[in-house]
């Protein structure tokens, strides 16, 4: 992966005074004693990270974290008080307002939390508005919002104005205006946020689907964790302009750098981030190619379980069996494991989220087996895993 | 106790009387702005003496019609035909389009001044800070006082008419494009630079268009002043229904000047009632 952007030291602050206010943030002031001393408040304060070209980077954080402040430097709507924003390597800092509309023209596309959309226009001026301005003549650039309006499934809206769609459908011309410049950057704020649940997760399922055939490197901003681990390749959690975080979504989840996070990913949805790998634990085995009812006896005993899981030499699932069996089997002096597997076991792979084997799990008393693609036995889902890992509690992990 | 009135008085006037003679040296200027005035004054009234009376009636009830189409705005255009009729009658004619000439001569000059001054007070926070001052003066100041230097500089006539009036007028303008320019949702404006805009291109496809119909409702205002002008602006020699009003003061005639101000009553409701329906119409 190659890195597309690249943010270093990048600050804003707000008010008077604003050198003192720096001098004294690089000496380690705090922002209350900055702000009693000169006035000024810290926006974003030296911030750094990057972001791989074609990757969905979640910034996230509550209001007044300095998310949208950071997410309009990146585009310089805000000025930067100091650092660096590098698109592919070259500083956006040090550009003349021309240049810097170019890279606006060509380069980034934003949308906006409330849609932006001009009121005066109709949806297919609104969505030309970026190559309108570019200079690119009317049938160019009006064949291009139609395709953009087609690729966010709103044919035929063109002659309308914003205020006679719904804000789901306003949205989606907000996409369509973005997309319609082929930027290679988009930067999103907000974006799905002003949208009813149902709505808002239809389109975050639709950026996905997008995505999937785009490879834009996208800088989504949200203050709803469920949407940042729902979307992010990456996510960076903010407070007071700060990061706090940067990581994968399982990252974030599994090692929260401090209470803050913590406190954050209390209240998230788990199920939908959680897969059966996250859950599956040990499973008692016994080799069918090799051990015999004895050994499964002990095995269960020494488990304090009352099934045991079958595999082959090549770690395969066969089946599952019970300890009444085994014990009739021991008990008539046969070897013939075969005749008492149960191979009516519920699988699952690793990558299943948990929310969709959830309700099996609920009702089936077997538990899961979880395989890998070589029909392999993983490990497997008990129930009381799964409710502890929804709770928050960690699992054992398998590894 | 210190008596303000036993130290010397502050000489106002004389530093105004100074200024206003310094300003009357460059009669070069003047004359040539009294022609360029004149010369749209002419054009207007040209057209008005041009236009037969009954085709004037009925380009007004056309536009009235037009933009009024939805509603259909019937008491409104029974009004216009029957209150254009009485001036007719009244012999009103004449003096009623050299009023209009007047209104939409200085609406005129307000406009072209006013709209891109409002632009550059929502554009620059110094220049709003030195302007505000400067309307609330323009628009306080009785509007008598702008009779005096008028004269100084543009002599008798319809010219320092218009003078006076857009001074007293134009404020609203101003103001109004100010408002409506920086009432434009942030959301939209940054919008608009993130996709690249220049100034130019933000100013014309996104903040004049959002604007407008705070601008037509200034506008409107604007016109509204010049007309309340008239009567003033008659007392320097600007002809129209001022002057028959400011005669039948002169002669304790009671009956005349109610006529003529009636005049001024219906003229002022179909401009007024016109540029709303325009504005309406402009921003669907």
């Amino acid at each position: 992966m190659t890195v597309k952007l690249q943010v270093k030291e990048l600050t804003k602050i707000f008010g008077k005074r604003i050198p003192k206010a720096k001098e004294l943030l690089q000496q380690g002031k705090t922002k209350a004693a900055i702000l009693k001393e000169t006035g000024a408040t810290i926006g974003v304060d030296r911030a750094n990270f990057e972001v791989e070209s074609g990757e969905i980077f979640v910034i996230m954080g509550l209001s007044g974290s300095g998310k949208s402040t950071l997410v309009r430097m990146i585009n310089r709507l805000i000025e930067p008080t100091d650092g660096s924003v590098l698109i592919d390597g070259d500083d956006l800092m040090k550009i003349d307002k021309k240049a810097l509309r170019e890279v606006r023209r060509k380069k980034m596309s934003m949308v906006f939390q409330n849609f932006g959309l001009f009121p005066n226009r109709t949806i297919l001026d609104n969505t030309a508005y970026g190559l309108e301005i570019q200079g690119v003549d009317k049938v160019t650039r009006n064949q291009k919002a139609t395709d953009a309006l087609n690729l966010v499934g709103l044919d035929g809206y063109g002659n309308q104005y914003p205020t006679q769609l719904s804000g789901g459908m306003q949205q989606r011309v907000g996409l369509a205006r973005a997309l319609a410049n082929d930027p290679e950057i988009l930067l999103m704020d907000e974006a799905f946020s002003a949208l009813d649940p149902l709505n808002r997760s239809d389109m975050q399922d639709q950026l996905l689907d997008l995505q999937a055939t785009m490879h834009k490197t996208i800088i989504f901003i949200s203050h709803d964790l469920n949407e940042a681990l729902k979307l992010g390749d990456h996510i960076m959690i903010m407070k007071d302009g700060e990061i706090v975080q940067t990581g994968t979504p399982e990252d974030i989840l599994t090692r929260p750098a401090d209470e803050y996070v913590e406190k954050f990913i209390e209240n998230v949805d788990r199920s939908k981030v959680y897969t059966a790998g996250n859950v599956m634990i040990r499973p008692t085995t016994i080799n069918i190619d090799k051990d015999g009812p004895r050994l499964a006896l002990k095995r269960m005993r020494e488990n304090e379980v009352s099934t045991v899981y079958v595999v082959n030499n090549q770690r395969e699932l066969v089946g599952i069996i019970d300890a009444r069996d085994v014990l009739e089997l021991v008990r008539q002096d046969s070897r013939d494991l075969q005749s008492v597997i149960n191979t009516a076991v519920p699988t699952t792979t690793e990558e299943t989220p948990i929310n969709e084997i959830l309700d099996d799990i609920s009702q089936t008393g077997i538990p899961f087996a979880v395989l890998n693609e070589q029909k392999q036995l993983r490990g497997i889902i008990i129930r009381g895993a799964v409710l502890g890992a929804l709770a928050g509690n960690e699992v054992n992990h398998l590894a | 106790m210190l008596n303000l009135m036993t130290i010397p008085k502050v000489p106002l006037a004389d530093w105004m009387d100074h200024f206003v003679d310094w300003l009357t040296q460059f009669t070069g200027f003047f004359n040539g702005l009294t022609n360029f005035i004149g010369g749209i004054i002419n054009g207007f009234q040209w057209v008005f003496d041009l236009l037969p009376i009954w085709l004037f009636i009925v380009i007004v009830v056309g536009v009235t019609y037009l933009a009024n189409r939805d509603t259909k705005k019937w008491g409104l255009i029974i009004f216009e035909i029957l209150g254009l009729l009485l001036i007719w009658n009244l012999d009103f004619w004449r003096d009623m389009t050299q009023t209009l000439t007047l209104v939409l001569t200085s609406s005129l000059i307000s406009l072209v001044i006013g709209v891109p001054l409002g632009i550059w007070m929502a554009k620059s926070d110094i220049a709003q800070a030195i302007f505000k001052p400067i309307l609330d003066f323009m628009q306080t100041m009785p509007a008598f006082v702008y009779l005096i230097p008028a004269v100084a500089f543009f002599g008798i006539g319809m010219v320092p008419g218009v003078f006076a009036s857009v001074i007293f007028a134009m404020p609203p303008t101003v103001r109004m494009t100010n408002l409506g320019i920086r009432q434009v949702p942030t959301e939209l404006i940054e919008a608009s630079d993130s996709y690249g805009s220049t100034e130019w291109q933000k100013l014309i496809k996104v903040q004049l268009p959002l604007a407008k119909s705070t601008l037509m409702a200034g506008i409107n205002q604007s016109m509204m002043l010049a007309l309340s002008m008239v009567v003033i602006a008659s007392m320097i020699g600007a002809m129209g229904l001022g002057t028959r009003v400011y005669f039948a003061v002169g002669r304790n005639d009671a009956g005349g000047g109610f006529a003529a101000g009636l005049a001024i009553v219906i003229l002022a409701i179909i401009i007024d009632r016109l540029t709303q329906a325009l504005n309406r119409e402009r921003t669907k």
